[in-house]
């Protein structure tokens, strides 16, 4: 691919236009704790590894860290940036501002360069000479060529050795434990121990020059703390996938489309690992599909079956997916379909993060159709609501979705550990051969309990009045082909009572609300990092308080009314041009609650910072 | 109840017959078909009872699956004590796959037809015979749309004519050779009314294990019976080029031994079954995929519709088979066996610190 047609500075927020950042900056003092650091590299070029152990050996210094990777729909050649965002406040959402340069990258380091705000700095390859773009930039030019051939006698894997040499010029440069970096490293290479070795040396000889030649002239430096003891890092998907293994799922059809394909890699390795028999045959099956169409064709059929199935995919496989979504509504079908939002509409932008499905996946498919989605916000909701998805789906005989996002699915997070389930799995209403002699029959479609959820049995269920005939056309009670206007009525009023029931089975929102505040905010999934840092902002900054309402799923609950009731103005803040929650909220408001919403979007790809939060609120309010 | 008895009391009746699980051919029987009258597909459907009553096959041991079309309506005409689901267009083979990786000790059977298989469903129908899914597959076959009134399908053949005139100026598609290419494991083409030889192959059909693909020809009367069709009973009759009379010996009844060995060849099949095809074409070896696609292009040049077993292979093992899975259906599973226990989280866990 020819790159000069490629916009190539992903890196900052205005596109190919690199402007400083104008945050003021303390003139002198320590700043600790409080830092990002943007690795530029080439995709392909291995950096992975070293800004994984210099991401976690922050985390071992005790310090709350976060990582994000921007990287482009590529395989190999085209710049990447990773940035790690350290702070004593625990804030995870990407910052703006970047603090720390690491350019690597010499197709766009003059860009990386001039991006950054006065006073941060930069650490580069020496012969680049950067420092003729910028006199108010700490330069810590590197001979990383050199050392890395002094480090690594071995020429073809120079390539990958570099990287560490960064990490020990960062280590060094920002005061962080060279104890950390090492059992950090270690851990990663796990039993690799000559590639540790060789890894180790590196970062070494990376720390050895920066002590010998440089004079420390920026303000940032970590500190160790203790916030991150018993902490876990993990991506979403990982935790997506461990919730699947945990919530006893069988059946994965999958086809693979970034950035959902890990949430299905991370199953097989995990399932591999937990849930094979002694005997080595195993309690899961995966297969990976020709296409979107079969792998959720697959999840309806195992669903139907009585297995706990599910898929992954993102925007164009929901597209897909649509027809058989329909279906799974109709014929009430489980299943539990993941959807890692990326960059819409069409193809998009693969590798860039929104939340732009709202409304696709709310009303998949043709005719009147609605389906219940989850919305976790953090890897631990990512893993508990993998497991609620499933009791959801058997419980409402529906199809569930999972909308989660490429800045969650894709980066790493710290967590609290996750909690062992402390429910048995919830099967649903499925009736067994004896209790099918004690009935005398059943009627599939009957709403006997008045919650609009039938009794379904399973195939091969050993009972002469077990079967019924499963179909996307018009049934009656008894899954009879009918075109008869009561039937077709009575049925579809039963979907929406059991819709309904729904609302009171999903998780419920997250509610902050003081009752002082005139001013509340809804967000959502990965919003939720960058409103909670945006209500401190104005707080610290405009003595502006604010309420909070997370929600956690569709169908709305009662919350959500009762919030924006008790509220003047409420902005709601998600990764759309759109407003599609606010189009959601609408449809289940009153008029005079409707015209108290605001919105505030932010859809540039990349994920939302605070900053443009609450810019964004402060100039609505005319503040 | 006062009743007049016709016998007397102390005779018993004539006991009805039933097959070796004791069940009637009644229990067996579906709902009253709605297709046309002399709709090929409905003697496709008997042939389908007749052989999973005469197989004993338990009909709570066998899913029924459908895709959309007058055939995918079917399943709702035969085998009412078996489960059944009419999913979408040309995509009952995602649906099935998922429905036998749910329970892979299932029975399933799949009733498509030219326009599901062909048409819409091409992608899914090459995948499924990839896999080696263990299905059978049966095309009930007209080369018409009939729900939206007659339209070509994929597999008319080039230059038939619909009843308006139109000529078809396509090649068809001809699944059975598409299907010995891909994998499927059992290929057979029969037509709807050929009761004995789509009997045969049926119980045969039931007897594989792994991806039995079935091209029955089957006549629409309404909208592809006439002059000009060569998917009509008339064209069927005169065109038909048996190559193999099949015989077929389930593993339940002992194997009579009057057959000429030198013209027939007997295959053993997965549950022990023999099922004994009498070559009429000389040389014809249904082992042999290569000669099986020869044979089916020959017949294509010299316009005839070549019916019988094209293609066996006994030894592939099954898609389900291929993963490895205990022994018990995965859907049911106890929880016991689906969840890890706290260990195993805490393994998990201490992984990511």
């Amino acid at each position: 691919m020819a790159t000069e047609d490629v916009a190539l500075a992903a890196g900052t927020e205005s596109g190919t236009l690199a402007k400083p950042d104008t945050q003021q900056r303390a003139p002198q003092g320590n700043i600790v704790n409080d830092l990002s650091i943007q690795i530029a590299t080439v995709n392909g070029s291995g950096s992975q590894s070293a800004n994984l152990v210099l991401l976690k050996s922050i985390f071992r210094m005790g310090i709350p860290v976060s990582g994000k990777n921007l990287f482009p729909s590529n395989i190999a050649g085209l710049p990447t940036w990773y940035t790690i965002r350290a702070s004593k406040d625990g804030y995870v959402a990407r910052k703006k501002e970047i603090d720390v340069l690491v350019a690597m990258n010499p197709e766009t380091s003059k860009e990386d360069m001039l991006s950054l705000p006065p006073g941060a700095a930069a650490i580069y390859e020496e012969s680049a000479d950067l420092k003729q773009f910028r006199n108010d930039v700490a330069c810590y030019p590197v001979p990383f060529d050199k050392l890395t051939a002094a480090a690594c006698p071995e020429a073809k894997l120079r390539k990958l050795v570099k990287n560490m040499i960064y990490v020990g010029v960062v280590a060094q440069l920002l005061k962080i434990d060279m104890t950390a970096v090492e059992a950090a490293l270690r851990k990663q290479f796990a039993k690799k121990t000559k590639a540790a070795d060789l890894n180790w040396g590196a970062v070494q000889a990376g720390f050895e020059y920066a002590a010998t030649n440089f004079t420390k002239h920026d303000p940032f430096v970590l500190e160790a703390m203790h916030a991150t003891e018993g902490k876990i890092i993990i991506d979403g998907n990982a935790a997506a996938a461990l919730g699947c293994v945990f919530a006893g799922c069988t059946v994965v059809m999958w086809y693979p489309i970034t950035p959902s394909s890990s949430v299905v890699e991370n199953f097989i390795d995990l399932a591999k690992r937990y849930r094979v028999e002694p005997d080595g045959k195993a309690t899961f099956a995966v297969v990976q599909a020709e296409d979107e169409l079969a792998a959720i064709g697959a999840v309806m059929g195992a669903g139907w079956a009585g297995a706990r199935a599910m898929t992954a995919t993102s925007g164009p496989g929901i597209s897909l997916m649509a027809e058989f979504a329909g279906l799974g509504y109709y014929a009430e079908l489980p299943g539990v379909i993941f959807d890692i939002q990326r960059t819409g509409p069409s193809t998009g932008m693969p590798t860039r993060n929104q939340q732009c499905d709202l409304l696709s996946v709310a009303f998949l498919s043709h005719g009147d159709t609605k389906h219940v989605i989850l919305i976790p916000a953090n890897v631990k909701e990512c893993y508990e609501m993998a497991m609620a998805a499933f009791d959801l789906a058997e419980q409402l005989q529906t199809p569930v979705f999972v909308l989660s996002d490429l800045d969650l699915g894709m980066n790493n997070w710290m967590s609290e550990p996750f909690a062992y389930p402390d429910k048995p799995l919830n099967r649903g209403k499925v009736l067994n051969a004896e209790q099918l002699t004690k009935l005398g029959g059943f009627a599939r479609y009957k709403d006997v309990d008045g919650d609009g959820v039938g009794y379904r049995t399973l195939p091969g269920t050993d009972h002469p009045l077990a079967a019924y005939f499963t179909r996307g056309s018009g049934h009656n009670e008894k899954a009879q082909y009918t075109e008869r206007p009561d039937d077709y009525l009575n049925n579809m009023e039963r979907l929406s009572r059991k819709f309904e029931t729904a609302r009171s089975l999903v998780p419920r929102p997250e509610v902050v609300q003081t009752g002082k505040s005139k001013i509340g905010l809804i967000a959502f999934g990965t919003s939720d990092f960058a409103t909670l840092e945006s209500r401190d902002q104005l707080n610290k900054e405009y003595s502006l308080d604010t309420d909070y309402l997370r929600l956690r799923a569709y169908p709305f609950s009662r919350e959500v009314h009762d919030f924006v009731a008790a509220h003047e103005r409420v902005y709601v803040i998600e990764q759309n041009r759109d407003a599609q929650m606010l189009s959601l909220l609408k449809l289940d408001l009153q008029a005079e609650e409707i015209v108290k919403l605001r919105s505030i979007r932010h859809f540039n790809g990349l994920p939302i910072d605070a900053r443009s939060v609450t810019d964004e609120l402060v100039t609505q309010e005319g503040i | 109840m006062a009743t007049t008895p016709t016998a007397p009391l102390d005779a018993p009746k004539p006991a009805a017959k039933t097959n070796r699980i004791g069940l009637q051919v009644l229990d067996y029987r579906g709902g009253k078909t709605t297709l046309c009258a002399g709709c090929g597909h409905n003697a496709i459907s008997e042939r389908i009872i007749d052989a999973f009553y005469e197989m004993g096959v338990q009909p709570e041991r066998v899913m029924k699956l459908s895709g959309i079309g007058c055939s995918s309506k079917s399943p709702a005409y035969f085998i009412s004590r078996s489960h059944s689901f009419n999913s979408v267009h040309g995509r009952m083979p995602s649906v099935a796959t998922g429905a036998l990786l749910a329970n892979h000790t299932m029975k399933a059977l799949g009733v498509s037809g030219d326009g599901d298989t062909a048409s819409i469903g091409m992608g899914q129908f090459v995948h499924m015979m990839r896999r080696n899914l263990p299905i059978i597959y049966i095309i009930e076959d007209n080369g018409v749309y009939g729900l939206t009134k007659g339209q070509f399908s994929a597999t008319a053949d080039i230059g038939s004519k619909l009843k308006t005139g139109v000529i078809n100026d396509l090649p068809a598609i001809d699944t059975c050779a598409l299907a010995i290419q891909l994998g499927a494991t059992f290929v057979g083409r029969s037509f709807s009314g050929d009761k004995k030889q789509l009997l045969a192959m049926l119980k045969a059909a039931i007897a594989h294990n792994g991806n039995v693909v079935l091209d029955v020809i089957s006549p629409c009367v309404t909208f592809n019976d006439h002059e000009g069709s060569t998917k009509s009973y008339k064209y069927m009759q005169e065109h038909d080029e048996v190559i193999s009379e099949v015989g077929f010996v389930p593993y339940f009844q002992e194997i009579d031994v009057e057959y000429d060995a030198g013209t027939t060849i007997d295959v053993k099949m997965h549950d022990g079954s023999h099922m004994r095809l009498r070559k009429l074409h000389e040389n014809y070896d249904p082992t042999d995929r290569i000669a099986a696609t020869t044979a089916l292009m020959s017949a294509h040049a010299n316009g005839e519709v070549l019916t019988g077993v094209f293609y066996i292979d006994t030894q592939k093992p099954s898609f389900t088979e291929m993963l490895n899975l205990v022994d018990e259906p995965l859907g049911t599973l106890p929880d016991a066996r689906v969840r890890p226990g706290r260990a195993a989280l805490d393994d998990a866990m201490q992984r990511l610190m």
